[in-house]
């Protein structure tokens, strides 16, 4: 007698901690570079994000009566912390980690069940309720490659304040700042090259980050005018400025949160890139990534509701 | 004066939305918000009360209660208005779509006490605006509360099905949702100067 199987019979040998390892691999470039031009208090952050996140997890699970050491090999508590860690400024005080992360964590995740029923992105949903709570500590970046911990204005805050001179004058006549700017640029492609290593091994489909990155260069070309003082900046600026690499790749690619259909994809990447240019160009805030992704991890569920494949026979 | 008024549209829908950001309008926010369907139903009748509301309002106010020297009675003549509207929807959609009439139920009558209603007439009254003004607020209002109301049903839909530990389940998860869904809200602060 043959053993009788059924579909599906080639299985994904890939576990959900599988692809958090994949992920937390691909962040570490950009991590590094973070640490090295913002300093290690980057690093600090990230420790400090990663410790309170694993305690709160365990202790929630320990609540709810389940395994812990299952659920905490997952790694997703600790992409979590990794994200928002790197996303905090490095001279912010311990308790700014803490509470950013037990914000996530219970709050953004643990309420919904955990893992896999979160709506909105944990470490987004952080970073905003820290934005928006502490908003000094959280805006005081240090200056990207000045070892003394002076704090100074990014270029996305210059960009916001600037009235008067003309882009060329705003950043010494260089395109793309590889000058006294350039942290921000490296990072960037840090960040990018670890997106393109998880696109290659198919961690995520290409839709939402490219949809996210096209319309963001669109819009901020369309609104450039050769750069004088009321431009918002070329999209060479807006692409390699802020967290918008850690944005694309790292935080709207997030399976949970986002739409599921490849069309749904397009349409929800498209609609973040329109609002981070809003809110960069015309907001109160210097950064939009998290807003963007927090406004439309709410129309997500929409989203998938009227983009999901017909049954076949339906 | 064209971008003036779209700038009032936007304002209403996004940066000052009555729901999530100034959090009126709450109860049928939560009360309604369990099925597409009924949400999408109600949304447009709120979209038609508010609407009407706010033009009848603002056209009583000034042609009626300032020439007869009586403005201290707005807020009774504008519940008044508001009731009738309702009214006038209530016996419209009992007509048109039984069915819609049956899943809304006692929240069609319920528009009459919708805050949000009450509230865009009397704040169009503060901000001094003019009739094309008002009736854009009154449709920028009940665009935002569209928009928002449907968004956090598709959304509520989903969270049925999730794990959500007992004491956090039903209205707790969803104010704790709408809570989430108002500081992504908070990113628009600012984008009219």
């Amino acid at each position: 007698m043959l053993p009788r199987t059924s579909s599906p019979f080639l299985e994904s040998q890939h576990n959900t901690g599988w692809i958090m390892r994949q992920v937390v691999l691909a962040a570490i470039p950009g991590t590094a570079m973070t640490i090295y031009w913002a300093g290690w208090g980057v690093f600090a952050n990230i420790i400090i994000a990663s410790l309170t996140a694993l305690t709160l997890e365990a202790i929630v699970f320990l609540l709810r009566r389940r395994s812990v050491l299952f659920y905490l090999s997952d790694y997703s508590a600790l992409v979590t912390a990794l994200l928002l860690g790197v996303a905090l400024p490095g001279s912010a005080p311990w308790w700014i980690a803490v509470s950013g992360s037990a914000f996530a964590i219970i709050i953004a995740k643990h309420l919904y069940g955990g893992l896999g029923y979160n709506p909105f992105n944990p470490a987004m949903a952080g970073y905003v309720f820290l934005l928006i709570s502490f908003p000094l500590p959280m805006t005081q970046w240090p200056e990207l490659g000045n070892v003394d911990g002076v704090t100074a204005a990014t270029p996305l805050e210059f960009l916001q304040q600037n009235t008067t001179l003309s882009m060329a004058e705003l950043w010494n006549g260089e395109i793309l700042p590889f000058g006294p700017h350039d942290g921000f640029a490296w990072i960037n492609i840090a960040f990018l090259l670890g997106g393109i290593y998880m696109l290659a091994r198919k961690i995520f489909t290409w839709h939402a980050p490219v949809s996210m990155l096209v319309t963001l260069g669109l819009a901020s070309a369309f609104f450039y005018d050769n750069g004088s003082a009321t431009s918002q900046g070329s999209p060479l600026f807006h692409w390699f400025n802020g967290a918008t690499m850690l944005g694309a790749f790292f935080i709207i690619t997030e399976p949970v949160t986002s739409a599921t259909h490849p069309l749904g994809r397009l349409i929800y990447g498209t609609a973040i890139g329109l609002a981070v240019f809003i809110i960069r160009a015309w907001g109160t805030y210097p950064e939009a990534i998290a807003f963007a992704v927090l406004l439309m991890n709410f129309a997500a569920p929409l989203i998938d509701r009227y983009t999901q494949s017909r049954v076949y026979g339906h | 004066m064209l971008s003036d008024y779209f700038i009032l549209l936007i304002s209403a829908v996004l940066i000052n939305n009555f729901v999530l950001v100034q959090f009126l309008g709450l109860c049928p926010f939560m009360g309604v918000s369990t099925k597409l369907e009924s949400a999408i139903g109600m949304a447009a009748a709120t979209f038609f009360v508010l609407t009407l509301a706010s033009i009848c309002s603002h056209l009583a106010y000034y042609y009626l209660l300032v020439p007869l020297g009586v403005p201290y009675l707005r807020i009774i003549i504008f519940i008044l208005i508001i009731a009738g509207v309702v009214q006038f929807t209530e016996i419209y959609v009992r007509k048109v779509n039984p069915l819609l009439y049956k899943v809304l139920g006692i929240f069609l009558p319920l528009i009459t006490t919708n805050c949000a209603v009450l509230g865009v007439a009397l704040i169009s009254l503060n901000k001094q605006q003019t009739f094309v003004e008002a009736t854009l607020y009154g449709m920028g209002a009940a665009l935002g509360f569209a928009v928002v109301l449907i968004l956090f049903t598709a959304l509520r839909e989903r969270i049925i099905a999730a794990d959500v530990p007992r004491p956090f389940k039903g209205a707790s998860i969803s104010m704790i949702t709408a809570g989430l869904a108002a500081l992504a809200f908070m990113g628009f602060a600012g984008l009219t100067r």
